[in-house]
């Protein structure tokens, strides 16, 4: 999944990669910092290594493979993987015996002995610090046997045992026999919430997620029914659909969830299996053996980022994460650095994509006077014209690791694809998506000039943009390129039948195939981008994506259907770490209103909307009078946000004494907890249950966060908290931890008995099942606090209009919930805050600024190239029906009176194709999908026979 | 998602189901596919607004064709289903070709071959 990323960065022509190296000194001030390098040794010349690995496959010494985690070998001469970008050798010199073999082997002369250290200058404007985390170490945790007994491993080389890549080559295997596990036992928090053992007082956010999904990879890659227990204090899986993914883990796969802290893992010498000792929520201490143990340790920051923010006198908080403030999450305790990813704190792949784009963002910000002044443009070779040459069809099958090879017998989908009409040349890669595959396909189309390309591989809706400026590259048409997705159509679907796989890879191909045959060049029509941005919704998001564009020169239109600007942050005192939200409110509307790059309409509603990325046209209805406004723009950001859930349980409007939490915080605010007695709060309230499926992320915050405030106004109050999971995820496990040593209760409930509220006279009573002491309480509460989930704000009218797509809890969709977490589908189309799932301010802010980051990649420029995916016209053969006239959604095509013509204009053309498919005489044809592009897929489809 | 369905299913991507030509339809059952069905997005949330509109009138069309001539029509069908829905898919997928294997084999594929 990564690759494509890699990819991107390594051809960027503005992304300078300096690998190896490490910062000396930052003198200077934000705009203008002078960084000293130490730039170490690699002994290869990454500039004249071709990356073809002789120098490795010579090398006589053995060392071990760190990449691999320890469990395997690899030579003194290596690559750390083969997706490494630069694709570039070194020479591990520790291990080197300087024997000579590569410097005799290599044909690019790159070998350098004598390389040495060097020291380097960069002059650079902002700097982010994105040094990442490392897994936690647990030899010192001797209890769980980790560097004793070989069958303990930590989640790290358990990723490494499932790669493909990997020391096993993606077969489950345990290290001590290689034997296939038939019972594994996950760990969890090995290295998070830990303040006895190893100091590690926060939850590290993603070891929950990450131990279901090794679950679930390791049942995939099973040959028997292996069985799965996930040992666990609470189960923290909050992210946007996580708790789906949960779900089916525990009730369709068998994954088994144990609610308890592993007390010794003890390995029995004559097997190697493992005695798991533990004690139940009953109490009883239970023994289970298993044939492998992971341990899921935690992140945390390494001694060498800390070392570099002493350098760079960057402020750390207690754990080592990097200082930040609730409202300025990427911000560090230095002008003009800033930070993102688990340096800032503990998140997952989404989370830090999204950080990465804030952090661009604000260094941007401070950098937009000077943008394009510094970089350089692509210049692509000229196109050759290939019309009139016969198809010359080169197919490139890949593997994907062991993701299709596992499945699909890929040497024999090569051979087949050979036999095929014009096929000029096939091979098969590991990983078509990488850089040294994406040079090798460049040479092979020179070297057997190639004029049309398959690739056999993975989506064209990830890759193919990839592939396509690869033909580019080498002066072919990117239209002249088709992809077969024997991936996610095929291996991923029929992994336990590779036979039936491998036929239906055959097929998928000689469709592609001809198909490809038929393609023709096609050229783009350059638009120029309209420089204005909407942002749609003006709470603490869209007001934040507003402030990042407009702060970096844009002009923006903010349009919020209240009268006031604020949305559901209005109704939030503070953040669980003290933040004064209305006082940044306050700020922050004060800064938006005042900005002289940000119009704000409020009391505004969509009703018109038209147009592409770079000139969209939208008409809004707003103020008293119901004016009407036609706002042209370039870009669109999202932030339409959610709402509070309003309960239909536990006697909720009903019973005064029943409220929510953020009713609860403006009682507290307004009266303080001075008379409360006894408080019980309950968890999961329109979440996590039949009707929203989903974990509103927030509410347990929420409810720690209200349970501080009593506790610290009056200790005397009694706090219960009812809960399922506490999911104080991160540095918020402290606060939990804080709530607890006060004196709040937390009592563990489960879902299909939950606690029952029945109003009294004097107070409320409140009966839960406490599972510790396995007896039914009876509490008496003054007050009674939902923790109700959040809901996504109605969208229907504006999505009815705009046409984004939600999902079905009415949240909208990214294009890619990890790589591309702020884009939407639609090109020139962002999405920030809480439409797009529940989450804190926090998050938000970032969250925002980074919809703000991606859509400057459009603003940036002044034309963008449209797709030549466009309706034509064959104005010899029309007859003028007008029923493409009468049937386009967009009224593209017009009837020019005075050439006597049906017209089609590319620029505002969608590429739908419904005018080609109702023109009765066959005279339009959409480029890329002319109906013999179609039929010829069918046609080849049944050659076969079905 | 990795959901499974059955391998029988082999998909053609269009832009929008509203470039799906009834042609395309027939051709593939006059080839000899047992089944052809349109998967387009839920009505009323056509990216292209009426694409999906457009579709379902030529799957009714080429049903009501293929009746004429003696075949069953509904080996021809229309799904709706959002992008977010990949259980969805799979579910129709399994529900097409429980469905087609109930009807049998296409009769015309006796004659594609040739």
């Amino acid at each position: 999944m990564i690759s494509p990323k890699l990819v991107e960065v390594g051809r960027h022509l503005n992304v300078n990669i300096i690998t190896n190296s490490e910062i000396k000194t930052v003198d200077g001030e934000p705009g203008n910092f002078t960084v000293t390098l130490v730039n170490h040794p690699r002994y290869i010349d990454p500039v004249k290594c071709t990356g073809c690995g002789e120098c490795a496959r010579h090398c006589p010494v053995t060392a071990v493979n760190r990449y691999n985690k320890g469990l395997d070998d690899r030579r003194a001469a290596f690559i750390e993987y083969p997706q490494a970008v630069p694709l570039a050798f070194g020479i591990d010199t520790d291990t080197c015996i300087g024997c000579g073999l590569c410097e005799n082997m290599c044909v690019a002369k790159a070998i350098q002995y004598d390389d040495t250290e060097r020291e380097s200058t960069i002059t650079v404007g902002s700097i982010i610090l994105a040094s990442g985390s490392q897994g936690y170490d647990p030899s010192k945790l001797d209890f769980l046997g980790y560097g004793k007994s070989p069958n303990v491993v930590t989640s790290e080389e358990f990723e490494r045992i499932l790669s493909a890549s990997g020391p096993y080559r993606g077969h489950l295997c345990r290290p001590l026999d290689r034997e296939e596990p038939k019972k594994i036992a996950w760990l969890q928090c090995v290295g998070s919430r830990d303040t006895n053992k190893c100091g590690n007082g926060y939850c590290s956010s993603v070891c929950c997620m990450y131990a279901v999904k090794e679950a679930m990879i390791a049942k995939e890659h099973a040959h028997c029914d292996l069985d799965c227990a996930i040992f666990n204090m609470d189960i923290r899986t909050f992210g946007k659909d996580y708790e789906k993914y949960y779900l089916r883990a525990k009730d369709k796969d068998g994954v088994r969830f144990i609610k308890s802290r592993v007390h010794t893992v003890t390995e029995i010498p004559e097997t190697g299996d493992l005695t798991v000792r533990f004690v139940n929520e009953a109490g009883e201490i239970l023994e289970e053996t298993f044939s492998m143990v992971v341990l899921s340790v935690g992140l945390q920051v390494p001694e060498t980022s800390k070392l570099l923010a002493q350098q760079l006198g960057i402020e750390l908080d207690q754990y080592s994460f990097v200082q930040t403030n609730p409202f300025t999450p990427v911000s560090t305790s230095r002008e003009g650095v800033y930070t993102c990813g688990v340096f800032q704190g503990p998140k997952d792949i989404p989370g830090s994509i999204t950080e990465a784009s804030a952090a661009a963002c604000a260094a941007g910000s401070d950098l937009s006077a000077a943008r394009g002044t510094d970089t350089k443009v692509i210049v692509m070779p000229d196109q050759q014209d290939v019309a009139a040459e016969t198809p010359r069809i080169g197919v490139f099958v890949c593997n994907c690791g062991i993701n299709i090879g596992g499945v699909v017998n890929v040497p024999e989908v090569a051979d087949y694809a050979a036999t095929l009409p014009y096929v000029a040349y096939t091979d098969q890669n590991l990983f078509t998506c990488s850089q040294d595959t994406q040079d090798k396909i460049k040479e092979k189309i020179i070297e057997h000039k190639l004029n049309r390309v398959v690739v056999a591989s993975c989506s064209p809706k990830t890759h193919e943009q990839m592939f396509m400026e690869t033909l580019e590259a080498c002066g072919l048409n990117r239209y002249l390129f088709e992809m077969a997705n024997i991936r996610n159509q095929n291996s991923w679907i029929h992994s336990k039948t590779p036979a039936i796989a491998t036929q239906k890879a055959k097929d998928l191909v000689r469709m592609a195939v001809a198909r490809s045959a038929t393609l023709k060049q096609l050229k783009e029509k350059v638009i120029s981008v309209n420089k204005q941005a909407l942002v749609i919704g003006g709470g603490v998001a869209g007001m934040n994506a507003a402030l990042g564009l407009g702060k970096q020169g844009f002009h923006v239109a903010l349009i919020e259907k209240n009268n006031t600007l604020g949305g559901f942050s209005r109704m939030l005192h503070h953040t669980i770490e003290g933040g004064d939200i209305q006082v940044y409110l306050n700020d922050l509307i004060l800064e938006v209103t005042g900005h002289e790059n940000i119009e704000v309409i409020t009391a505004a509603n969509v009703t018109d909307f038209s147009g592409y990325k770079g000139n969209f046209t939208t008409t809004v209805v707003f103020g008293p009078e119901n004016e009407k406004r036609t706002i042209k723009h370039g870009i669109i950001i999202v932030a339409t946000g959610a709402r509070e859930y309003t309960p239909t349980e536990y006697c909720f409007n009903q019973d005064p004494r029943v409220m929510t939490q953020v009713q609860l915080g403006d009682v507290l605010e307004e009266k303080g907890a001075a008379e409360l007695a006894s408080v019980v709060m309950i968890q999961c309230v329109g979440s996590r249950n039949a009707e929203n499926v989903n974990c509103s992320r927030i509410c347990c915050q929420n409810a720690v966060k209200n349970a501080l405030i009593i506790k610290k106004q009056n200790p005397e109050t009694n706090v219960y908290v009812l809960y399922r999971d506490i999911r104080t995820y991160g540095l918020m496990e402290d606060f939990y931890k804080e709530a607890r040593n006060l004196g709040v209760i937390f009592i563990r409930f489960d879902s299909d008995n939950p606690p029952q509220v029945v109003p009294g006279a004097d107070g409320m009573q409140v009966f839960v099942k406490d599972h510790i002491l396995q007896r039914n309480l009876e509490i008496e509460a003054d007050l009674v606090v939902l923790s109700a989930g959040m809901v996504a704000e109605d969208t229907t009218d504006l999505c009815g209009i705009m046409k984004f797509n939600r999902n079905p809890e009415g949240y909208f969709i990214e294009a890619h919930v990890k790589l591309r977490p702020v884009d939407m589908p639609g090109d020139g189309i962002f999405l920030c805050g809480t439409a797009h799932g529940p989450k804190l301010i926090t998050e938000t802010i970032s969250q925002a600024q980074a919809a703000a980051s991606r859509a400057t990649t459009f603003l940036s420029k002044s034309e963008i190239k449209l797709s030549a995916i466009t309706a034509q016209v064959d104005t010899e053969h029309c007859v003028k029906c007008l029923t493409c006239v009468r049937s386009c959604p967009f009224s593209v095509p017009v009837f020019n009176t005075e050439k006597q013509v049906i017209e089609i204009d590319e620029a505002i053309c969608h590429g739908c194709g419904i005018c080609a498919g109702v023109c009765p005489r066959e005279t339009i044809q959409l480029n890329y999908y002319e109906n013999d592009q179609i039929l010829c897929k069918i046609e080849a489809l049944l050659a076969g026979g079905m | 998602m990795r959901l499974d369905y059955p391998a029988n299913i082999k998909i053609i991507r269009v832009p929008c189901t509203g470039k799906v030509d009834l042609m395309y339809l027939l051709a593939a059952i006059q080839k000899g596919a047992d089944g052809v069905y349109v998967v387009g997005c839920l009505e009323g949330s056509c990216h292209y607004k009426q694409g999906n509109f457009k579709a379902r009138q030529r799957v009714e069309q080429a049903r009501k064709l293929l009746e004429e001539v003696g075949l069953e029509g509904d080996r021809v069908r229309m799904y709706n289903l959002s992008s977010g829905e990949g259980p969805t898919f799979a579910a129709y997928a399994k529900e097409m070709t429980e469905h087609i294997k109930a009807l049998g084999p296409n009769p015309l594929k006796k004659w594609a071959k040739v």
